[in-house]
């Protein structure tokens, strides 16, 4: 799950980490309000979750309340990569010095936590590590004792920072650290930290990512789910139990089983279609959540056609053909759709299709080259 | 031969008595695995499908020599059930629960691997051995015995790969299933290098898919350790960045991960990657010649 900036340091305040206290506007007046209460100088900050907002414009600075109102209309109701700009993160404008990169991500290949620094902060970290790696030290916690203090201190020496800074900087290193583990974080990063010009550390901007399967232990956490950020339909998909990401094609897919879900997108694509959604209604693709994925698909104004695709292994086919066609009866499909079946019974299963007059075809090629020639024929 | 498990599997099923670990306890035995014990803390002196339950997996392991574990307890409990069948000493444990939060299994992943236990999954369907035990959650008639050595990422990807095989008398030495999740126990490489020492296996599929970089290892691994013939299998090319695909590990991020890089890492390791599960049997038939 993703949070936004504000949310994100407020997490980091609480593990001690100096941030750039800020002000959380949603209108222009109160941008103007939350300028004037912060004096001077001001940056007023889009709140989405996506990257690459300061070269949308939804970064800008501010010198009076005037100008701020004037910024933050321009920035409210922006749209910065597809995410409308709902709220602004307004901070005082600080005399920087210094910035650097400090992050701790999920390291899959190691199976650990590493925790990375660079002495190039402020700028796309993704972007330093294909261009100028050798910019970007690393350190491996340890699975079972964590992230020790000394390699945050030789984190601090190979970035070349003076010894009466280290200290702060190791330190804040810790507490990142420290804020990852206990949100059960698969990101979090402050980017950029930075030494400001009277030499005091502050974290500018930050981003945390929360691990999806550990946030039934964060009740608190997941109270900082922005709905306004998400797919209302993936919303749906997640409280009805079934894995779905909503794309930008006109043929509706729905199967059992993530890996399979996705080998299909592939063969619909390979055919000259474009899917219009992953979906995965579970591998036992019981007549209930069949029933909802239709619902959903079908949703989706842009779908044209819809390809059902089902491995039937420990739900027989034959049981997956009586829930297709109560779901089918229930939701009365208005595009056409292709129905794929394959598996432990499946010529019963079959036979029970066809007896309603629905005809199964038999390989996923030959699935998508259909449902790809029906969609276009709809269309 | 094959590799994992055998006629000699003696399992003990962990969760026993929840509806999935009981509803699959009967499958297993049906299928013909040697279902010994089950534990459930509390469940001790029931029977379930005429299997004796415990209260842990200690006093299971002393009472009926299990060597091999099945977990089907919920996510919240399958880290320290794994815990457990790990101090008991039982050297395969098999973990199917889904949503074990990625930070427990950094922490399992590396107790496991001290232990000298090996992990499979978790978030995978578990493996089989044609006509000899089948060890998960998939259907088993749709395998047989043969010499294709199969592993996965995936569930029913795999069930229709294996199909595939089968229906086109290609059968199966294992097909095992090492889960979706970005941490699991054990990797491609792992067992591609048991795939490679076992007789029984004349030709490997590997079923991949977007997500971390295990593929791109296994290509370097094949390219260096394993003298049989593989073909590849991924899925994903048009996943979008950024967006997890069901699976918790399947997610492209910092444009690390796609389908593309994989693709290419194999074929310069010599393997063909297959765009269809009927492709895949097509071109194990060529390589066995």
């Amino acid at each position: 799950m993703n949070i936004h900036e504000y949310q994100a340091a407020e997490i980091l305040k609480g593990y001690g980490i100096p941030i750039n206290q800020g002000i959380v506007a949603t209108t222009p007046d109160e941008v103007a309000a939350a300028a004037g209460q912060l004096g001077g100088t001001v940056v007023i900050k889009a709140q989405v979750h996506t990257g690459g907002r300061g070269k949308a414009g939804g970064v800008k600075l501010a010198h009076s309340p005037e100008e701020a109102r004037e910024v933050g209309s321009r920035i409210l109701g922006m749209d910065i990569r597809g995410h409308t700009v709902h709220k602004v993160l307004v901070a005082p404008g600080v005399n920087i010095a210094r910035e650097y990169y400090l992050g701790v991500v999920i390291d899959r290949a190691a199976r650990g936590i590493t925790i990375m620094a660079s002495s190039a902060g402020g700028v796309d970290i993704e972007e330093v590590a294909r261009e100028t790696p050798e910019k970007i030290h690393r350190e491996a916690a340890h699975p079972f004792l964590g992230f020790h203090d000394y390699q945050a201190r030789r984190l601090a020496f190979r970035l070349g920072i003076e010894p009466d800074l280290v200290g702060g900087f190791a330190r804040i290193a810790r507490q990142l650290f420290e804020a990852f583990v206990q949100s059960d974080a698969s990101l979090a990063e402050i980017n950029p930290l930075v030494l400001t010009a009277d030499r005091t550390w502050l974290a500018l901007d930050s981003k945390i990512t929360i691990d999806d399967s550990a946030l039934v232990r964060h009740p608190d956490l997941e109270q900082l789910r922005d709905l306004q950020e998400e797919n209302a339909t993936e919303l749906e998909a997640r409280a009805a139990g079934l894995s779905f990401v909503k794309l930008d094609g006109t043929i509706g897919c729905v199967v059992n089983g993530a890996g399979l879900s996705m080998a299909t997108m592939d063969a619909i694509k390979r055919y000259g279609g474009e899917p219009a959604n992953f979906l995965d209604v579970g591998g036992g693709a019981s007549a209930e959540q069949v029933e909802k994925a239709l619902r959903l698909v079908l949703a989706d104004p842009n779908v044209r056609a819809v390809l059902i695709n089902i491995f039937g292994g420990i739900t027989r086919c034959d049981e997956v053909a009586r829930g297709l066609l109560s779901a089918m009866d229930a939701v009365k499909p208005t595009v056409p759709f292709v129905i794929r079946l394959v598996g432990t019974n499946q010529d019963e299963g079959r036979r029970i299709l066809a007896d309603a007059g629905i005809t199964v075809v038999d390989t996923m090629p030959e699935a998508a080259e259909r449902v790809v020639a029906a969609a276009g024929a709809a269309a | 031969m094959s590799i994992l498990v055998d006629r000699q599997t003696r399992l003990l099923v962990q969760g026993i008595t929840g509806r999935e670990g009981s509803f699959h306890t009967a499958q297993m035995i049906e299928y013909g695995t040697n279902v010994v014990a089950g534990v459930t803390p509390g469940g001790a002196g029931k029977t379930v499908h005429g299997v004796p339950v415990f209260n842990t997996v200690e006093e299971a392991v002393r009472e009926t020599g299990a060597n091999t574990s099945i977990i089907y307890v919920p996510a919240r409990f399958a880290p320290d059930a794994i815990y457990e069948a790990v101090d008991a000493g039982i050297a395969l444990i098999v973990c199917i629960t889904e949503n074990i939060p990625t930070l427990d299994m950094v922490k399992v992943y590396h107790y496991v691997k001290q232990s000298g236990s090996r992990l499979i999954g978790p978030n995978c369907p578990g493996l089989i051995t044609p006509g000899q035990a089948k060890v998960g959650i998939m259907p088993g008639y749709i395998h047989t015995p043969g010499p294709v050595g199969l592993v996965s990422r995936s569930g029913t990807l795999t069930y229709e790969v294996v199909h595939a095989l089968t229906q086109a008398g290609l059968g199966q030495s294992t097909a095992v299933g090492i889960g979706g999740d970005p941490i699991i126990g054990t990797s491609f490489v792992d067992v591609l290098g048991m795939f490679e020492a076992d007789p029984a296996t004349r030709a490997i599929v590997m079923i991949g898919e977007i997500g971390g970089t295990d593929e791109e290892r296994a290509a370097e691994y094949i390219k260096a350790h394993v003298s049989k013939p593989v073909v590849g299998f991924i899925a994903g090319r048009t996943a979008p960045p950024g967006k997890r695909m069901g699976h918790a590990g399947a997610i492209i991020s910092g444009g690390q991960g796609t389908a593309a890089e994989k693709i290419a890492a194999l074929n310069a390791a010599g393997v063909p990657v297959a765009e269809s599960a009927q492709q895949v049997a097509e071109l194990v038939r060529e390589a066995l010649g």
